[in-house]
């Protein structure tokens, strides 16, 4: 099975950190819908994690799929490692 | 020790049968007292909100075992 | 729908191979207050609930499935390459008897999961308090795990998991004040 370079590492945490960000002004956007300033910092970590998923996908494949990621040949979704192996 | 713990004094029996423990605490997240958050909270940055498991400073309110309290309670 | 990711929500590590500990944090995949139960409850709840909140129970729920695949993680990799006689000295025997290792929605002792671990009373504000419990009891599970466990890295994820419980406490406990508010009433500006 093929083995991670040690930058995917970083990359990933890099974008657990930023998704991490958005999980928690989501939660806190559901009960504050008209906090202004905090939208915009949504939208511009939404932005971020598009640049980090590309970097992040270079190295380790689609990170999701049903058409959210373009797929290589051949097929490489369901190539490990899987998460909880890493 | 950090302010988000409460301790009391259990009574002690002289028939107790293990050592007493005479001050024992629970924990009171700050959760309890906030309210409705306010806006525009000083954030921690997000690789340290990862860490910790919030955006937001006014929630820190760590948990450690007695295995890692000597070296981390001072911490929080 | 939902559509899975590819990634843990926290960088899961785990510094030795110990599958005693496996034992306690099976609590949190299949137990009663563990992050099965949360996302089921929350989920289950958010279809009819006032709909300013159903918002709020969906993201939650779904948060709890990527905490449930966190401690999946950790309970694998405390597991994957214990031996037979490391698993009958952790107390695993029973388990492994059953199950090898592949995981099970049990608790620490065993109990196989139950749906009435969860509540659903149709009733907003009571629904709103058995989360905000749920998430209590939640956090408190997280501690005694923490006390019983000496691997720091495994800690590091299970105190991010107790703070996630403590952040969803409050997000509930905003719910109950919306509800609070009338619902129907228009805003000014």
């Amino acid at each position: 099975m093929k083995q991670l370079p040690k930058e995917f590492y970083a990359a990933m945490e890099e974008l657990q950190a930023v998704d991490f960000v958005l999980v928690e002004l989501t939660l806190y956007l559901d009960t504050h819908p008209e906090d202004y300033p905090s939208i915009n910092q949504f939208n511009q970590f939404a932005k971020e994690r598009r640049r980090l998923k590309r970097v992040v996908e270079s190295m380790y494949g689609p990170l999701q799929q049903y058409g959210n990621s373009y797929s290589d040949y051949p097929w490489n979704w369901a190539e490990g490692p899987w998460p909880w192996q890493i | 020790m950090s302010s988000h713990r409460r301790v009391w004094y259990p009574y002690v029996s002289p028939f107790d049968p293990c050592p007493p423990i005479k001050a024992k605490a629970y924990s009171t997240p700050p959760s309890l007292f906030l309210g409705y958050q306010p806006p525009n909270l000083e954030q921690f940055t997000p690789m340290e909100a990862l860490k910790i498991g919030t955006l937001w400073k006014v929630f820190y309110d760590p948990w450690y075992s007695p295995y890692e309290v000597s070296t981390e309670e001072d911490q929080s | 729908m939902w559509v899975y990711e590819k990634k843990l929500q926290y960088p899961v590590k785990v510094s030795a191979c110990n599958p005693m500990l496996a034992k306690f944090l099976i609590e949190q995949y299949g137990g009663a207050d563990g992050e099965l139960a949360a996302a089921l409850r929350y989920l289950n709840q958010r279809y009819t609930i006032p709909d300013k909140v159903i918002g709020l129970l969906t993201d939650i729920g779904t948060e709890e499935f990527a905490h449930l695949e966190m401690i999946a993680t950790m309970v694998y990799k405390l597991m994957k390459d214990a031996t037979p006689d490391q698993i009958k000295a952790a107390g695993l025997a029973g388990h492994y008897a059953d199950h090898g290792k592949d995981l099970f929605y049990h608790n620490a002792a065993g109990v196989p999961f139950t749906a009435t671990y969860i509540q659903a009373k149709g009733d907003p504000i009571t629904d709103l308090y058995e989360d905000i419990a749920a998430e209590e009891k939640a956090r408190a599970t997280y501690q005694w795990i923490i006390n019983l466990s000496d691997d720091p890295d495994l800690n590091d994820g299970l105190r991010f998991l107790r703070e996630r419980e403590i952040i969803h406490s409050q997000r509930f406990r905003e719910a109950v004040e919306i509800l609070k508010e009338e619902q129907g009433k228009k805003k000014i500006f």
